[in-house]
């Protein structure tokens, strides 16, 4: 008996319903899938390869990925299997897509990091790979990750002090020139009781892995946007980890609107109790484009928040969405307060969409957990709202869908910011006459 | 001076693609400019529906019978074809829009029915004023349709739209359900003013009669089983409060 059956079987005893909603294994009633998802391989090894069972919490050789309490991690790139559509981690990303940053090494150029502006109470070095301030949001998850780990020369920090509260955002170009496979790392430390917003716009060619860290210090908060406005063919894997201090707070927005993949995979873990985590996504799918979320919320502290809010927007043939959030509530994170919601919203015939909420709960001790998913297209009870007022179908269609994308961005807060991406995705939009 | 005739109307709710149910029997009205028709009948006889079903939701079809605004065929009209008649429909239950600001909202409203964008200056100020009336907080106007309103909020910001909109017939449905004391009285004025300064011709659909306490009705009609099965003037609305609708129950049967 391994250790996660052991856990969930202690978690069906302990919280079969939460706020009346069925959590155990008994709610799954579709053959072939259980709470993780659809079962691809009964007793798959994730690897076929022994070695990849030792991690920080326990066994898990014979039931990989059973639970996301059991992902493997490691600096090493050698340690992870190669890639296969198999791996529960990337069955939904077109490998061949990749353009090798799973495989070749990371030598290419880093895309270059300017400060648009805010620098002052916030500041931004570069600093060597060997700097005290590297690695301790979290360790690689997946192969990619760890290429970038192992490639990367150089890293960029940028650090609010303690008791600075920053009243200017910081905002960070991040501008591709050049399609040789490269690996970045960026650090965004928060000391004590601080605050500030940081903004990382992705532009220009590049086929980039990316490792990203937000250490939130004790009390502080942080805002951080990532929008990845890539041109058409470039390709970007960013794996954002996030630890947060005690009574420390967290608002990450992730905008993916160009390139031919993305795939960001954010992970919030919590250091002490307290800490709160807002995770907002928008991503605009167009034709031929694979853009990919994958979060992960590890609730391992007590009486922490976590609220989750992702869209996505497909139109044309072959636009496909990924939306993949784990949320894990484990035995000793009594007092968790939890909500995940996905929402899709299909513009035209040709899109593919896949969105899988995975929460697991080990405890029954928490003050909520929940979690829902749509995929569709528009609302028919909106669009009749805004006609019986008079607005004529078309605009009606313009304003909820604008409404429904436009949700994510409010969250931004810097006007400027909010009004380039409000184009951006008119842009898109004007493409399919939507 | 309009007038909005319902004639013979029968209406069915569909269910999918291939059932439906009959819900409005024959339905005859007529509603002058200016007048106030109270129309109350037991939950489930179709009140409305024969609201939703003048304001054109796709919910339901209508199988026979005539609704004509000023003469002008109603039921070859869009639903927003409709409003820009002069048709407005307070909704039960008002949709949340995420994304779409309340002062978005309004302004596109009144720019559809207008025909032409509102001066920014008297918008803003007829927009206050009526707000204000309404006892709505300001800070409404920045939030997204509907979103996290209360029951009362909902309720008084379909009034609002009542009084900026200007409608020549305006449909009530069940306005008064989910409102405390005190909000039925900010909204049963907000009702008033559209009466009086705009001569708007009101249907009012209740369940109970106690927002006839603030909103004086000049006709009652008892609804049952889809259609008008009494009519009368105030004192039938009193003897309802006395008797309830038992009586009609069998009638309709």
């Amino acid at each position: 008996m391994s250790t996660t059956d052991q856990t969930v079987r202690h978690g069906k005893e302990a919280a079969d319903k939460v706020d009346g909603v069925p959590t155990g294994e008994d709610r799954v009633a579709i053959p072939g899938m259980s709470q993780e998802g659809e079962v691809l391989q009964e007793g798959r090894n994730q690897a076929g390869e022994p070695e990849i069972k030792h991690t920080k919490h326990g066994d898990i050789s014979g039931v990989p990925d059973s639970s996301r309490a059991g992902r493997f991690s490691s600096y090493k790139v050698e340690e992870f299997p190669k890639l296969t559509s198999k791996l529960e981690d990337w069955r939904f990303t077109p490998l061949k897509r990749l353009k090798g940053l799973d495989e070749t090494e990371l030598t290419g150029a880093a895309p270059a990091v300017e400060v648009v502006s805010g620098e002052g109470q916030v500041t931004v070095t570069t600093v060597g790979r060997d700097d005290a301030r590297i690695g301790k949001a979290g360790i690689p998850e997946d192969r990619v990750s760890a290429n970038a780990w192992s490639a990367f020369s150089e890293a960029t920090v940028i650090s609010v002090p303690a008791n600075v509260e920053a009243d200017q955002p910081l905002l960070v170009d991040i501008n591709g020139s050049s399609m040789d496979p490269a690996a970045q790392h960026i650090v965004i430390e928060t000391g004590a009781n601080s605050s500030a917003l940081v903004v990382l716009r992705h532009r220009g060619q590049a086929v980039l892995s990316q490792n990203v860290e937000f250490q939130v210090g004790e009390g502080s908060k942080l805002t951080v946007v990532s929008i990845q406005e890539w041109d058409d063919n470039s390709v970007h894997a960013s794996a954002q980890q996030a630890k947060i201090q005690r009574d420390g707070s967290l608002k990450h927005v992730l905008i993916s609107l160009g390139g031919d993949l993305v795939r960001v995979t954010p992970s919030t873990r919590f250091a002490a109790q307290g800490g709160n985590v807002e995770m907002y996504g928008l991503t605009f799918v167009d034709e031929g484009q694979h853009l990919e979320s994958r979060l992960f919320v590890d609730h391992s502290q007590p009486r922490c928040r976590s609220r989750v809010t992702y869209k996505s927007a497909l139109q044309g043939e072959n636009a496909h969405g990924v939306w993949v959030g784990d949320v894990l509530i484990r035995a000793e994170a009594e007092g968790t307060d939890t909500y995940e919601l996905n929402r899709n919203l299909i513009l035209n015939d040709g899109p593919r969409m896949d969105s899988v909420p995975n929460l697991e709960i080990e405890t029954g001790l928490i003050a909520g957990a929940g979690h829902a998913s749509t995929t569709g297209q528009l609302d028919d009870e909106h669009l009749y709202y805004l006609m019986s007022r008079g607005i004529p179908e078309e605009d009606a269609r313009r304003l909820v869908v604008r409404g429904f994308l436009f949700e994510i961005i409010q969250q931004i807060g810097v006007e400027s910011i909010e009004e380039q991406l409000r184009n951006s995705v008119e842009e898109e939009l004007a493409r399919h006459e939507n | 001076m309009s007038v909005l005739e319902i004639k013979d109307l029968h209406a069915s709710v569909i269910l999918d693609d291939e059932t439906t149910k009959p819900i409005l029997k024959g339905v005859n009205l007529t509603i002058n400019s200016g007048e106030v028709h109270a129309i109350m009948g037991p939950n489930g006889s179709g009140k409305s529906t024969l609201a939703s079903t003048i304001a054109g939701h796709p919910k339901f079809q209508v199988d026979s019978g005539s609704v004509t605004l000023d003469g002008q065929n109603v039921l070859e009209m869009s639903v927003d074809e409709r409003a820009r008649a002069g048709l407005f429909l307070a909704m039960q239950y008002p949709v949340e829009i995420p994304g779409v600001t309340t002062s978005n909202f309004l302004r596109s409203a009144k720019t559809a029915i207008d025909g032409e964008a509102p001066s920014l200056r008297t918008w803003t100020k007829d927009m206050k004023a009526s707000m204000e009336k309404l006892k709505i907080d300001p800070a409404m106007i920045q939030r997204n349709v509907n979103e996290g309103f209360s029951g009362g909020e909902k309720k008084r910001h379909e009034i609002l739209q009542l009084e900026l909109l200007r409608p020549k017939i305006a449909l009530l449905d069940e306005t008064d359900s989910g409102l405390d004391v005190d909000a039925l009285k900010v909204v049963s004025e907000g009702v008033n003013r559209a009466l009086t300064e705009q001569n708007t011709g009101i249907m009012l659909i209740t369940h109970y009669t106690r927002i006839l306490r603030y909103i004086k009705p000049q006709f009652v009609h008892v609804f049952a089983d889809g259609r008008i099965v009494d009519e009368g003037g105030p004192e039938l609305a009193d003897r309802l409060e006395e008797e309830g609708y038992d009586r009609y129950m069998s009638v309709a049967k």
